[in-house]
């Protein structure tokens, strides 16, 4: 044990200085949930502008200029800014607790990576007010349309993601560190809570492709300032090697979003259906496999680019696999709420609607997969409708989830369950009046990033921003809900939920600022 | 093995792994190369002389289709002197593309090849290719840029049509690479 750690026994500092200088994971967790909540409302302001302009063919509201860069932000901020810093948040928060440690194994370090962020969304979001606007060549970046075609503000968009994976790959360091060398005696890799695994998997997978994202903004950045052709075929390069790179960051991306989401509802499946989580081995190992497999998968985003048949069929067949290990994890916690006594708190709410609307988005994900079928989906109105059902019914409700769960160990109160409740079913009804009618007038042909339509789609489309804005205002209800918590909850008690199991529940609610001071056992 | 120990070894190989990523993201592109290359696949083309073949496979003839494309903004008429021709393999084919100028200023372009189907590319062998080097061109001028090609015999049987497509790019070092605002809105 840190000796110096042990002598330091004080509380907090007061006042801003407290956030500033903080080296507390649970400050620092606070910090980054609380970030990743307001990058949450100004990305969902982008999407209710984007649905606004959508809510009628033709253009009404915004030109499309300014509607391509409000996609483009949309998805680099929800990306980046919301879903991967809550996840991060929630690691900071819960795996010391979790795993028996008195902090994060480098709390000096866990503070940088937080105090990073504000200054690299504060860049992102400051190409908005610069000449020529903002990026505008969607989330992805293909080029050349992110480097000959750019707006000048493509420099600051390039620092701004390098900042962004300076502070993940130092988070990443940050949580393997505390997972592999800060467990309690006696709690053996299979022993470790699920949200643990998950996230130690999670944080190979960054440590493994941030750097190759750091990599192809950086070829970016030369191609468009020191003359180099990486992506630009008239000097040799090529268009289609930037896609590559891209996706072999892009695709296990894609899971570093979901795993986490896999860890939270393996944690809180048990705890409401009073059982322990049927198959923790086959979970683990399911989520080495997807992680493994998440490597060798990414060109099925580019079936279209014309690659030659041996390699449309080895990425579909690689893609389909994947479906193996997630079926995997799905039935066990099918079977693990099979007899179990359940409840249906707030937080096993978001479990359950992601447990189906997770696997909705998984099947959609498999119809993308089969390569022919592809040709007439790909970037169309059905892949937006895949993704968001993965990502928003996926990996934000599993955070929604785990912050019901966790907030009364957190402030010492419980939230007004039927807040939650109303929350829960504002957000489920609008999640799906949004994006499922997008299947639809996918598969009839609408194109995705397209501010205006043709006559057809009106309906769907019309639908669907209701839904967008019946969503997107619910989130108030939940910011309403943790204020509410924090001030007058009802107080809560230490085990927090009648069948809640793991360490972190053998602390005093609210958890006092050091915690585990002294290792606990593990019997 | 003390915690700090433990933790600082932990840290170092994770950062190493780090550095070695970032470097992966960039033997990527030699990597990715060399892999199209071996394959064949993405219908990428050796930017160097071939030697002419000394056997002529007379039992069949393969028609070689070629094309002219100019990237946009790239304001040249450009185009072959014939569009279709037949040749046995091994058979050495002169030919040449036809660049004018259509401008009033000196510019310089880049042509680069491009072989369907892809997995004909290793067998088109260019033995002289005015893409080899860059083709500088006055304003108002006009060349006629040589060509010089043939296909290996070993090329498989099933295929008997290849198209050789040249893409002309605009590499003239004082002109804008990025377009304009004003000039993009009006695309």
């Amino acid at each position: 044990m840190d000796s110096s750690a042990a002598t330091t026994h004080h509380g907090p500092a007061s006042g801003l200085r407290r956030w500033l200088y903080t080296t507390n994971h649970k400050d620092i967790g606070t910090l980054y949930l609380w970030f990743s909540f307001v990058m949450f409302m100004t990305g969902g302001c982008m999407a209710l502008l984007i649905r606004a302009e959508l809510f009628q063919p033709g253009l009404q509201l915004i030109q499309p200029e300014f509607f391509n860069q409000m996609t483009t932000m949309h998805g680099l901020i929800m990306v980046f800014g919301a879903v991967m810093p809550a996840f991060v948040g929630l690691a900071n928060w819960m795996i010391p607790m979790m795993v028996g440690a008195p902090d994060m194994a480098l709390p000096r370090m866990n503070n940088w990576s937080f105090w990073i962020l504000p200054f690299a969304f504060s860049m992102m979001l400051s190409t908005l007010f610069m000449e020529g606007g903002a990026p505008n060549f969607g989330w992805t970046f293909y080029a050349p349309l992110s480097t000959t075609y750019a707006p000048p503000s493509v420099t600051f968009f390039i620092f701004a993601v390098h900042m962004m994976g300076i502070s993940s790959i130092m988070g990443a360091i940050n949580i393997i560190a505390t997972i592999l060398n800060l467990r309690a005696p006696g709690m053996n890799m299979m022993k470790l809570p699920l949200f643990v695994w998950t996230w130690l998997i999670t944080a190979f997978l960054l440590i493994a492709v941030m750097p190759v994202l750091a990599g192809v903004v950086t070829m970016m950045l030369m191609d468009i300032h020191f003359g180099t052709s990486f992506f630009n075929a008239a000097g040799g390069g090529d268009p289609v090697l930037f896609q590559h790179v891209f996706w072999f960051f892009g695709h296990p991306e894609v899971y570093i979003m979901i795993l986490p989401a896999f860890g939270i509802v393996s944690e809180i499946i048990p705890t409401f259906a009073r059982k322990k989580l049927f198959g923790y081995p086959s979970m683990v190992y399911a989520t080495a496999s997807i992680a493994f497999l998440s490597f060798i998968v990414w060109a099925h985003h580019m079936f279209t680019v014309g690659m030659p048949l041996v390699g449309e069929v080895f990425f579909m067949f690689a893609t389909m696999l994947i479906a193996v290990p997630t079926g995997v994890k799905v039935f066990n916690w099918v079977a693990t709420m099979f007899r179990g006594s359940m409840t249906f708190e707030t937080p096993m709410l978001f479990a359950l609607a992601f447990v189906v609307l997770f696997t909705i988005g998984g099947f959609s994900g498999l119809m993308l997969a089969i390569a022919p079928a592809d040709f007439q989906y790909h970037d169309t109105y059905f892949v937006v409708a895949h993704f968001h059902y993965v990502l928003v019914p996926g990996a934000v409700f599993a955070i929604m989830a785990g912050a019901y769960y966790w907030l009364p160990k957190w402030c010492g109160n419980y939230y007004d369950e039927t807040m939650g409740k109303v929350h829960f079913w504002c957000s489920f009804i609008g999640v799906n009046i949004t994006f499922f009618p997008m299947h639809f007038i996918g598969l009839a042909g609408m194109p995705r990033r397209i501010p205006d339509y043709a006559l057809q789609f009106a309906d769907f489309n019309a639908v669907a921003t209701v839904g967008a804005f019946i969503f997107g205002f619910s989130q108030l209800i939940f910011l309403y809900n943790v204020i509410y918590c924090i001030r007058k909850g009802r107080k809560a008690s230490d085990e927090v939920w009648e069948g809640s199991h793991g360490l972190e529940w053998t602390l005093p609610s609210p958890a006092p600022y050091h915690s585990f001071s002294e290792a606990p056992q593990i019997k | 093995m003390s915690i700090i120990h433990k933790k600082t070894r932990t840290v170092k190989w994770l950062v190493v792994s780090c550095v070695l990523m970032f470097g992966f993201g960039f033997a990527l592109v030699p990597l990715y190369d060399v892999f199209c290359r071996i394959t064949g696949l993405n219908g990428k083309v050796d930017l160097i002389p071939a030697q002419p073949s000394s056997v002529i496979d007379e039992s069949r003839q393969i028609k070689l289709q070629l094309v002219a494309v100019n990237n946009e903004t790239m304001p040249w008429e450009f185009k072959p002197k014939t569009v279709v021709t037949r040749l046995s393999p091994g058979e050495m084919h002169q030919t040449a593309y036809l660049a004018r100028n259509l401008t009033e200023r000196m510019m310089i372009a880049q042509a680069v090849p491009s072989v369907s189907p892809s997995e004909a590319a290793p067998f088109v062998q260019k033995i002289n290719c005015f893409c080899f080097e860059r083709q500088p061109l006055d304003g108002r001028a006009e060349k006629w840029m040589p060509l010089v090609v043939s296909i290996d015999p070993n090329l498989p049987k099933h295929i008997s049509t290849i198209t050789l497509s040249y893409t002309l790019f605009d590499i003239t070092p004082d002109t804008p690479s990025t377009v304009t605002l004003s000039e993009r809105g009006s695309l």
